[in-house]
């Protein structure tokens, strides 16, 4: 793992270590995903949030924004300082993300499977608009389970949304356990081919492969995109990687918050 | 009344670009004159109310304004999450039409009835709720929907309602219509039972009690001032609604009169549907008499309720 891949997890910590709770491990397994779509892929205007030829980035698992937050705050939405207010009665950073509050987020979210439905919105609106910008939403793999997702799939198949790219950060756990355990997925990306997607599958923390895959969208024309990340939950804290009991954290105490700094060196 | 609205989606969308008309799956030919002359803006997105919903707030997050047409239950119930979340917490100009509020769809059973509509967008912040009483004030109203800046329910009758709206009392979203002058009572209605209390009204003026007929085609955001204006002058309120006793539009006007007015809140009484699911089919007419939802009742509730309030 690199320094700058560090640098955006310490920021995690450092917010997770105010109020010691929080969904840790769906965080940490999105930040290569958030970062290489920050770094290589979406335009976007830090000064100018709403600035209207932006790319459109939905964080559908908005359990998952710590990482959000972190890449928004590194690319200048807002500052670390403010970003340490962290679920403070008067801040804008909650443990999901909120339009109305924080720049840079474009949805609401944390109800599941609202982001696709949403995104499918905004691509059409795009299109008719004749705005050349693209929307992107990432889900959770459990997220998922929800229909609604699969209704948006339907229709951004039918309108030919090539301008949207629905992106999974499939770390193959949900809240209670598994997702081959709760709901199976498989076969996942026949499923979003079957919907009329375009598909891809990469390893989601592998930088040089996501930016190579983004740099292709659309995969096809005509089509919408869906990137399958096969990600790590909590990944790069090995106490944490792939264990259930860090989807969500509660309680976390001064050890574990020293742990995950310890790992960062 | 179903007509007229749509009718007035297509002709408003000749004057602004941005309108756009999104159904889920409804019956062939729906707007067929909009989408062969806009079809770039006429949507026919199948039976996902859920995806419906996001979609329209992408949409509408983007600077259009979506008029979304599905039959009320569905459009309600269905996809409530999204409506609270994507609509209202997002505070975005959408508009839905629901097609039957009320007992419309009768002959279909309970599955199909929106008789707790009211009650559920009527706790989400953000929304307004509209029933017009009938096409000719559904005309008035319609164009006011255009810059209106929250989400708005439209809760739409059977159809072919007697018209009883006039055009000189105008119509502003939240504000009610005082259409008959109170004296003894006062009936507050919304939607179709506006035309029952008027003719109830008509039946107690040939005993000699006066009562007026104040209709709130808005019941949320409530027109606190007009309630708090006109109760306190009669001696009995009558509220009518086609919606259960819980959560309606009788019990706005409970919780308004208890905030602001709370030494007149007894002298109310709500006419509704009973707490329990429908188990007849029959006609709209039909179940509203079973439900004692008729005019000879609502003059006799009237007339109980005065009698009542003055011994």
């Amino acid at each position: 793992m690199d320094e700058r891949s560090k640098n955006l997890r310490r920021t995690v910590v450092d917010v997770i270590s105010i109020d010691r709770r929080g969904h840790f491990g769906s965080a940490m397994s999105s930040i290569e995903i958030l970062r290489v779509l920050f770094d290589s892929f979406l335009s976007f205007r830090s000064n100018q949030p709403d600035w209207e030829n932006r790319d459109r980035f939905i964080l559908s698992k908005g359990h998952g924004c710590l990482s959000l937050y972190a890449i928004l705050a590194d690319k200048g939405f807002f500052t670390h300082e403010e970003l340490l207010t962290f679920c403070s009665p008067d801040s804008p950073f909650g443990g999901h993300p909120d339009r109305g509050k924080v720049s840079g987020v474009e949805a609401s979210t944390g109800a599941l499977g609202h982001g696709l439905p949403i995104g499918v919105g905004m691509a059409l609106a795009a299109r008719m608009k004749q705005q050349s910008h693209r929307v992107i939403v990432l889900t959770g793999d459990g997220e998922i389970n929800e229909g609604s997702v699969w209704e948006a799939a339907l229709s951004a198949s039918k309108h030919r949304l090539s301008n949207l790219t629905v992106m999974i950060d499939y770390n193959k756990f949900q809240s209670y356990g598994s997702t081959t355990e709760v709901l199976d997925l498989e076969p996942l990306a026949d499923k979003w081919k079957s919907f009329g997607f375009a598909v891809e599958e990469v390893d989601g923390h592998n930088l040089e492969a996501l930016e190579e895959l983004t740099s292709r969208l659309p995969f096809e024309p005509n089509k919408p995109s869906a990137i399958i990340c096969h990600t790590i939950k909590g990944k790069g804290f090995d106490f944490a990687e792939a264990k259930i009991e860090w989807h969500h954290k509660s309680k976390i105490s001064d050890e574990d918050i020293k742990a995950m700094y310890h790992h960062l060196i | 009344m179903r007509n007229t609205c749509l009718n007035e989606v297509h002709q408003l969308a000749r004057k602004n670009k941005n309108i756009i008309f999104i159904g889920s799956d409804l019956g062939a030919g729906t707007l067929a004159s909009m989408k062969e002359e806009m079809p770039d803006r006429f949507f026919m997105e199948g039976i996902s109310e859920q995806h419906i919903i996001g979609m329209s707030a992408g949409l509408a997050m983007e600077g259009f304004i979506p008029y979304i047409n599905s039959i009320a239950p569905f459009l309600t119930r269905r996809c409530y999450e999204q409506v609270l979340v994507d609509l209202c917490l997002h505070d975005l100009p959408v508009r839905l039409i629901g097609n039957g509020g009320g007992a419309v769809y009768a002959p279909l059973g309970p599955t199909h009835l929106a008789v707790e509509d009211i009650a559920i967008f009527r706790a989400i912040p953000n929304m307004t709720i509209v029933a017009p009483c009938d096409a000719q004030e559904m005309l008035r109203f319609m164009p006011k929907t255009v810059d209106w800046p929250h989400p708005i329910y439209i809760r739409l009758a059977k159809g072919g309602d007697k018209v009883v709206s006039k055009s000189d009392l105008g119509f502003e979203i939240g504000k009610a219509i005082l259409m008959r002058q109170p004296k003894d009572g006062l009936f507050i209605t919304t939607g179709v039972m506006t035309q029952k209390a008027l003719e109830a009204s008509e039946q107690l003026l040939e005993l000699g009690i006066e009562c007026g007929v104040l209709h709130m085609h808005t019941i949320k955001p409530l027109d606190h001032a007009s309630l708090e204006n006109l109760i306190p002058k009669v001696n009995a309120v009558v509220t009518i609604e086609e919606h259960f006793r819980i959560g309606g539009l009788g019990s706005a006007v409970l919780e308004s009169c208890s905030d602001l007015i709370p030494k007149h809140v007894s002298k109310i009484t709500r006419i509704g549907i009973p707490d329990q699911f429908s188990d007849k089919y029959g006609s709209q007419e039909s179940l509203l008499e079973y439900w004692g939802i008729t005019v000879e009742s609502i003059k006799n509730t009237m007339l109980q309720k005065l009698k009542n309030e003055l011994n």
